[in-house]
């Protein structure tokens, strides 16, 4: 306990709006089947009814075929969640690894990883991603690893550039003249002075995540209906928009806020391990 | 009007030091008349570039002026805001930054950015920027004056680019310079071009100057006056010469005692050579250019040999030599007799743990994530295989060793003064049980009290761990402190070696003794009289062991 609020009381004003964010929408994900008021997947009404607030039956309304917005949203923070977290978390060990790799051995190991990888990414994302999930099928565990495949390829130019920054350091070639290994290297040496550029970054790739999902989604080769997804949400919804329907929006409106409590709180953090003061 | 250019009155500046305000200024007070040059000077932490930048009414960030007057020309500058600030110094305060390479724009031209101010100031039009530049830069003895402002920051050496940095500063007439260690990262014999050509603008043109320095020689060549500042107190003011010749206090005597030659403790006892680097040459990959061409060297059980040179001289280099960084392209480096393997991969833990290294730049040398009890702990467990409350032990055991109290192990490196840092090193290097330690440039990054204290820990440490040391430096006065042999190298080759005796006493070779003669001295005429000499052809200069070469 004593711990937390040692850690709470080292935020500031927006690192601790951002850690209430990302709490909320954790509450919803975890204990979903109690706080939704209607099913994942039930017809409850009609397409696109009004938004009820307190005092309606539905307070989102209905989404496109008459599935309760508010129901889906909360199921769809449980899915979304897990998946952004859990490949955005692959692609950066994948990456990060690869990376290190490169900067700390050069020479061959980097020319071979790093024009790979400069292959690679030359194939536009959804393209890459289309083509291996319709060859090996959409299984959410494949899901996360095509994902993190994909976005591990930019994460690995960052770090293999801010290790190589890293690697020219004294420390590193003292290191190296005691004997270390490769992993003594990556891990103790560069790792630690790596953690702030990684993390800013970290931020920023969990929302293209999102937007992946939502794309391949809408291509039916994402989560698989009728799972809920906030993506596949906005793209669903999006035909409600000519329409006049605010629907859509609400998805939308959740990953924008989902994302910008992380890097609130990832700020906090970056700004905390660069050594500045508050006032800097 | 008074001829009191500058009057600052009781100042005090406070810094914010971990969220309190402290003192780093406290009630000082300096006044500078037209054509003066003021000398301050002492250690870092003295306060002294901070009063020092009180002439152009500005606080570094962090800090903030409490009290006090400063009058520049006879207007205040404490309370005024910042556009307020620049219109009232305009062009009469100049400022020379130690390192010049981090003040010039990589990708402009000197003549360009020699031109921006004036230019965009509306004072004179690009051609007339142009001739003034070619005027300064030959006044302060640049090769080639016409074209050399045609060239990129990277394109001159950094000798010529502190002067083109003074140029610059001479360039909009201001009235005051203030020269912030402009010499400090050059070489010796660089040094003293810079400092000639510098004292000579500044007279010819009767600016007044203030010459910021930890370095008492520096400053005695250069300044009028001398204020010698500590903690950010005045420990004592007055003409340079009386204060050289007859200093008040304790402190001052210090700084002037700390070039005084030590004894040669050196006997020729026939010992076992411990390492002998036999017909060196080497080059770096994807390099045409032999950066050592065949160096022999000899190292003998717990003595020291010191290497000295320019920058450029490859001394470093050797040193990436011997501990595997670089192989040679040929030549062998024989340890107890034994060849060692050129690449230090595949270099046995045995023969990686007798050659330890320490480095010039003690903050890159640690890892800023590591404490460090884990920084000295980590060869006690790689090499030694030393692991928990053991470790501990030997660490604290260390830490007395460097005279370090034991509740530094739990702080990180930045949490450590710069000495402090260098005395961790040392231990780092020491946990290994070495037999031979590569000391490269590690005392030119500290004050000169701080290296005293270091050269003495490692002359300690040498009597009671019998280990050697390879000193790798550019200041002779370290080399006569503690080196029983001296290498001299020059452009990769080995111009001159011995026993300290042979190399530090008549007869000189030409370099050796270029090296020796651009030393400065206590003595306040001592750089007129030297340049006097150099003039004359009665000592060499680099010009004429470059042409002899």
């Amino acid at each position: 306990m004593k711990f937390l609020t040692g850690i709470w009381d080292d935020l500031n004003l927006s690192a601790r709006i951002g850690l209430g964010i990302v709490a909320f929408f954790a509450t919803f994900a975890i204990f979903a089947p109690w706080l939704a008021p209607y099913g994942e997947s039930e017809i409850v009404g009609d397409v696109w009814e009004d938004f009820g607030y307190f005092s309606g039956e539905f307070f989102f309304g209905t989404d496109q075929i008459g599935r309760d917005l508010l129901s889906r949203l909360i199921y769809g923070a449980r899915n979304t969640m897990a998946l952004a977290i859990v490949s955005t978390t692959v692609s950066f060990t994948a990456g990060a690894v690869l990376g290190f790799v490169a900067a700390t051995m050069g020479g061959r190991v980097d020319q071979f990883l790093s024009r790979i990888v400069d292959v690679c990414i030359s194939i536009p994302t959804l393209i890459a991603s289309l083509i291996i999930l319709s060859a090996v099928g959409t299984a959410t565990s494949t899901l996360i690893l095509v994902i993190g495949i994909i976005y591990a390829l930019p994460v690995f130019r960052i770090a293999r550039a801010v290790a190589m920054d890293i690697e020219v350091m004294d420390y590193v070639e003292a290191a190296r003249l005691r004997g270390e290994g490769l992993w003594w290297l990556m891990s103790k040496e560069i790792l630690p002075n790596a953690m702030t550029p990684l993390a800013a970054e970290f931020g920023v790739r969990f929302c293209f995540v999102f937007l992946l999902i939502a794309s391949l989604s809408f291509l039916g080769l994402g989560l698989q209906p009728p799972l809920a997804d906030w993506g596949a949400m906005v793209r669903g919804n999006a035909d409600g928009i000519a329409w006049g329907f605010m629907h859509p929006i609400i998805p939308a409106a959740c990953i924008a806020l989902l994302t910008i409590g992380i890097n609130l709180l990832i700020d906090r953090w970056v700004h905390k391990a660069s050594g500045l003061r508050d006032d800097q | 009007m008074s001829e009191k250019l500058l009057e600052v009155k009781d100042l005090l500046i406070e810094a914010d030091i971990d969220g309190e305000w402290k003192p780093i200024v406290n009630h000082l007070s300096m006044t500078l008349e037209r054509g003066e040059i003021l000398g301050l000077i002492g250690e870092s932490g003295a306060g002294k570039s901070t009063f020092g930048l009180t002439a152009l009414g500005y606080a570094k960030p962090g800090c903030r002026i409490q009290s006090g007057s400063i009058k520049l020309d006879g207007v205040e500058l404490v309370g005024k805001s910042d556009a307020e600030l620049r219109s009232i110094r305009g062009n009469k305060v100049a400022y020379v930054a130690q390192s010049a390479a981090a003040s010039f724009n990589p990708a402009h031209t000197l003549v360009e950015q020699f031109a921006e101010s004036p230019v965009q100031h509306g004072n004179m039009t690009m051609a007339e920027a142009v001739k003034r530049s070619v005027e300064l830069f030959r006044q302060l003895d640049l090769p080639d004056p016409e074209h050399i402002g045609e060239r990129y920051p990277h394109q001159v050496s950094g000798g010529q680019l502190q002067r083109a940095m003074t140029a610059m500063a001479l360039g909009s007439d201001p009235d005051i310079i203030i020269f912030d260690e402009p010499t400090t990262a050059l070489d010796v014999t660089t040094q003293i071009e810079v400092l000639g050509a510098i004292k000579e603008a500044i007279k010819e043109r009767n600016v007044a100057a203030i010459y910021i320095s930890h370095d008492l020689a520096v400053v005695a060549q250069m300044a009028d006056r001398i204020m010698v500042l500590r903690h950010g107190n005045l420990i004592e003011e007055g003409n340079a010469r009386e204060m050289l010749a007859n200093p008040k206090e304790d402190y001052t005597r210090l700084l002037l005692n700390v070039r005084s030659t030590r004894e040669s403790r050196y006997d020729h006892d026939e010992e076992d050579i411990q390492l002998k680097v036999e017909n060196i040459t080497a080059r770096y990959p994807g390099t045409t250019i032999d950066v050592l061409k065949n160096i022999n060297i000899e190292i003998i059980k717990g003595k020291t040999v010191a290497v000295v040179g320019e920058s450029g001289s490859g001394k470093s280099t050797l040193a990436r030599v011997i501990t595997g960084l670089l192989p040679p392209s040929q030549g062998s480096v024989r340890f107890h007799g034994r060849e060692l393997t050129p690449d230090l991969r595949s270099r046995p833990k045995k023969d990686l743990q007798s050659i330890q290294m320490i480095y010039q730049m003690a903050d890159v040398a640690m890892n800023p994530r590591h404490k460090i009890k884990d920084i000295i702990g980590r060869p006690l467990e790689f090499y030694l295989g030393i692991k928990g409350k053991q470790r501990e032990a030997h660490v604290l055991e260390l830490l007395r060793q460097i005279e370090i109290p034991a509740d530094y192990a739990d702080r990180y490196p930045a949490q450590l003064s710069g000495g402090e840092k260098q005395r961790v090193c040392i231990a780092r290097a020491l946990a290994a049980e070495p037999e031979l330690i590569i000391c490269d440039e590690v005392t030119s990054a500290l004050d000169q009290l701080v290296a005293e204290g270091i050269l003495d820990l490692l002359l300690n440490l040498q009597k009671e761990l019998n280990v050697s040391y390879l000193f790798i430096t550019h200041d002779l006065a370290v080399v006569k402190a503690i080196a029983d042999e001296i290498v001299v190298m020059y452009q990769g080759g080995v111009v001159e070696q011995g026993t300290k005796a042979e190399i530090l006493e008549p007869p000189f070779k030409p370099y050796t003794e270029l090296l020796l003669s651009s030393v400065p001295e206590m003595d306040p005429d001592w750089m007129d009289n030297l340049i006097e000499r150099r003039k004359r052809g009665e000592a060499p200069t680099a010009e004429s062991i470059a042409q002899a070469d």
